[in-house]
């Protein structure tokens, strides 16, 4: 691609935050509140040593969980259920994984397997369910995520339940020491701030096993083709169900991983208020980064960044659910100007080849 | 003449066996709920939002643009009708509720139709900004008010009037109580006939205003898309809009009023269960009926009555659940008999391990019936849900969707 189309396609996510920033500045002029000091505020307060450990903290479970989204998108695949089928893997990984104890490195990666292999069994039903019966997957998925939210609490409290304890809201039993994912502090030599969580490394590897899957097997050519062009596709000989239950498969294996993040680093059990709505975010995410690794990771951060920061407004008087404003307006934004964008490259490229036959 | 209703039964085995059996199993006096007029006029009251929604959907998908965001305009609905019903009373709330989904309709067809961005991208981003700014507008607007959080409203002012008809369901007149002719039938006990009685009461006794005017919508709708120039032209854009455009609609025009329309009934789905439910709104309280009411729409094979039908069979299904979860314990019973229908009918078909399956999952639920005498109350909430699966995977197959559904149009480009 030419430099100057290059610019262009930056310069979308750009005028759609600098638009969003500017749909909420005349937001908070009308409540009577100052932009300005607002934004100075939230930026002075997220750039301080404890939040950004906090926001990247944040972070890993929304990247992983745009990953699991983007896996899907990448053939037009819509996954809307990564939020129930993180959640269920979690429940079951937890409570598995405090059944026993064996050395540390082992214990985690059993863990995973399992989140994994649950995770994804849970979104094979949609890709069953679309290649079978003909259910759009945006519609099976949201119904999944409401019969997994009812299984989880009757399992929570019925079969997972930690046995013997006074703690009166159910939860499972706590991960053993060698479940838990040790912190990164003494490596990167952050003595008086809160646990950086050792996750991190597994959703950065996360970010290049999917940059492999995508851009470097047949699996991920055949995503793509078939994204970009489903005769196409088809014509070329890609089975298009096999391929709806595989990309359905290895999303949810990705949406394993969410909850996993929170649960072996900080939460070491799962409980009521485990932290939910990280799948819906995470479609957020994908949008934003246009599915690509780089680009979701920076979504991810800007997110976790504005979740972060937005944190101490509430002391200043202003409603820190400007914050949700926030991302949303971003969220549209983004999907008018990235098409926009695409329109205009396009044109671009079809000007510059018929300028070229014509020299 | 007998080989017609036996083909007609034939086909219809998915409808007419779970409605016999739930016949025959009502008349158990543990199961009765589940034809009581009770529990078909709660039925009514719960699927009146779901047939809103379809509707909604029929309006948006007819011009050919898919609509995911129902689920985020009937949020806006149930926001700004309890802001509405709380500062100017009920019915002032109802329609601005639907003036609040009619807007997150507009901003859905300037992207999709202005902007061409994929419509269920743009669906999926309503959905979230729909919860983003309704949350943000309660808390602004309801700061200093009791009874108000950040999650909950207070309750309306005002209220919308309920009318029982005399003498069919003993309505009064002049304050008189009159006969109660369907109510006597019911409570005679007789099979079928009282069951049938109980499910006309429903509709007929404390039946709210504001359900008679969504009802009335149906009708309204089939005659504006299927007997109106502006409906022939709406329908036109989705079959086919490059023959549209050459004969002189205005495609793009067409397709802003589907999806606007579209969000003025998501609207009304949502403010009609503040002001005709809860009283309050309650962040979450959709539930996913945005989405249901897509499934009824599929269901009802994208025809006003046919989504009145499905609607009603998802109201159906959550009245059961909200009223009484005995009922629904007697539902397994009668999935249990429908599936094991099913393993005669494969092994008819010779599809050996489709009716294997089925006779382990038969099997299973009567297992399970016979083992307990109550569903769990997390099981309960879910079973709407669970009901659009099961409902769709045996509907989905025969369905007509328009042309160029889903397809973004650009004019002057042939696609």
């Amino acid at each position: 691609m030419k430099l100057r189309l290059r610019i262009a396609s930056f310069s979308a996510p750009i005028i759609a935050l600098s638009i969003a920033f500017g749909l909420s500045s005349l937001i908070l002029l009308f409540i009577g509140k100052d932009p300005i000091e607002t934004f100075r505020i939230m930026f002075e307060y997220g750039i301080k040593g404890k939040s950004i450990v906090s926001i990247i903290n944040r972070s890993i479970p929304l990247y992983i969980s745009a990953i699991a989204v983007a896996v899907g998108f990448k053939m037009g695949l819509f996954n809307i259920g990564v939020e129930g089928q993180y959640l269920v893997a979690s429940l079951i990984a937890a409570f598995i994984g405090s059944q026993f104890s064996i050395i540390t490195p082992i214990h985690i990666l059993f863990i995973i397997i399992i989140a994994i292999a649950c995770s994804a069994m849970w979104a094979a039903i949609a890709g069953y369910l679309k290649v079978k019966k003909g259910i759009h997957e945006v519609i099976s998925t949201i119904m999944l995520n409401y019969i997994g939210t009812g299984l989880i609490a009757y399992g929570l409290t019925n079969v997972f339940d930690e046995a013997g304890s006074d703690y009166e809201l159910p939860r499972t039993p706590e991960l053993p020491e060698s479940g838990q994912m040790p912190a990164l502090n003494n490596l990167f030599r952050l003595d008086d701030l809160q646990d950086l969580h050792g996750f991190l490394f597994v959703a950065i590897a996360a970010g290049i096993f999917y940059y492999w899957l995508v851009w470097k097997t047949t699996l991920g050519f055949d995503l793509r083709i078939t994204g970009a062009n489903p005769v196409a596709a088809k014509f070329s000989g890609i089975n298009p169900n096999r391929l709806i239950i595989v990309a359905m498969v290895t999303s949810g294996g990705f949406a394993g991983l969410v909850g996993l993040g929170p649960l072996l680093g900080y939460f070491h059990r799962f409980t009521i208020d485990f932290p939910t709505g990280l799948g819906f975010a995470g479609i957020a995410v994908a949008l934003l980064g246009r599915n690509h690794p780089f680009g979701m990771g920076i979504g991810a951060l800007l997110f976790a960044f504005l979740e972060r920061s937005s944190q101490i407004l509430d002391l200043n008087d202003v409603p820190k659910e400007i914050e949700r404003m926030l991302q949303a307006f971003i969220l549209l934004i983004v999907v008018v100007f990235y098409e926009i964008i695409r329109r205009f490259i396009v044109k671009q490229q079809v000007k510059d080849a018929s300028k070229k036959v014509e020299t | 003449m007998i080989k017609n209703i036996y083909s007609f039964i034939l086909k219809r085995y998915v409808v007419i066996t779970p409605l016999l059996l739930v016949l025959i199993v009502a008349q158990r006096e543990e199961y009765s709920q589940l034809t009581t007029s009770g529990t078909f006029g709660s039925a009514i009251r719960l699927a009146i939002p779901i047939m809103l929604a379809g509707l909604g959907g029929l309006f948006s998908e007819k011009t050919g643009v898919v609509n995911i965001g129902l689920e985020g305009m009937m949020i806006m609905g149930t926001w700004f009708g309890a802001w509405g019903g709380f500062t100017y009373g009920a019915w002032q709330g109802v329609f601005i509720g639907m003036l609040g989904g009619a807007l997150f309709g507009f901003i859905h067809a300037i992207a999709t139709v202005s902007f061409q961005v994929d419509h269920i991208v743009s669906g999926v981003a309503i959905n979230i900004l729909a919860a983003g700014v309704a949350r943000f507008l309660n808390v602004i607007s309801f700061e200093d008010i009791a009874y108000a959080s950040s999650t909950a409203s207070p309750r309306i002012t005002g209220e919308i009037g309920k009318m029982t008809v005399p003498f069919l369901a003993g309505g009064p007149i002049n304050d008189e109580e009159t006969f109660n002719l369907f109510g006597n039938i019911e409570n005679l006990d007789i099979f079928l006939i009282s069951d049938f009685a109980g499910f006309i009461l429903g509709f007929l006794s404390n039946i709210s205003y504001l359900t008679i005017f969504a009802l009335a919508i149906v009708p309204f709708s089939l005659f504006i898309l299927w007997h109106t120039p502006i409906g022939l032209q709406m329908r036109s854009v989705g079959e086919y809009p490059t023959g549209s455009e050459s004969l002189g609609v205005n495609v793009y025009l067409m397709k802003y009023i589907g999806v606007t329309i579209s969000g003025a009934l998501s609207g009304l789905a949502g403010a009609y269960l503040v002001i005709g439910g809860t009283g309050i709104y309650l962040e979450g309280q959709t539930g996913g009926r945005g989405f249901i009411g897509l499934a009824s729409m599929l269901f009802g094979n994208y025809k006003p009555f046919g989504i009145l039908m499905g609607s009603g069979l998802f109201g159906f299904a959550d009245a059961l659940q909200l009223r009484s979860p005995q009922a629904v314990h007697g539902l397994l019973i009668v999935i249990s008999i429908f599936l094991f229908v099913l393993v005669l009918k494969t092994l008819f078909e010779k599809k050996y391990t489709q009716s294997l399956i089925s006779l382990l999952f038969s099997g299973a639920f009567l297992i399970w019936f016979l083992n307990s005498t109550t569903i769990p109350n997390q099981f309960v909430y879910f079973t709407p849900h669970i009901t659009t699966l099961i409902v769709l995977s045996f509907a989905n197959q025969r369905i007509k969707l328009p042309e160029k559904i889903g397809v973004p149009y650009k004019k002057g480009e042939l696609t």
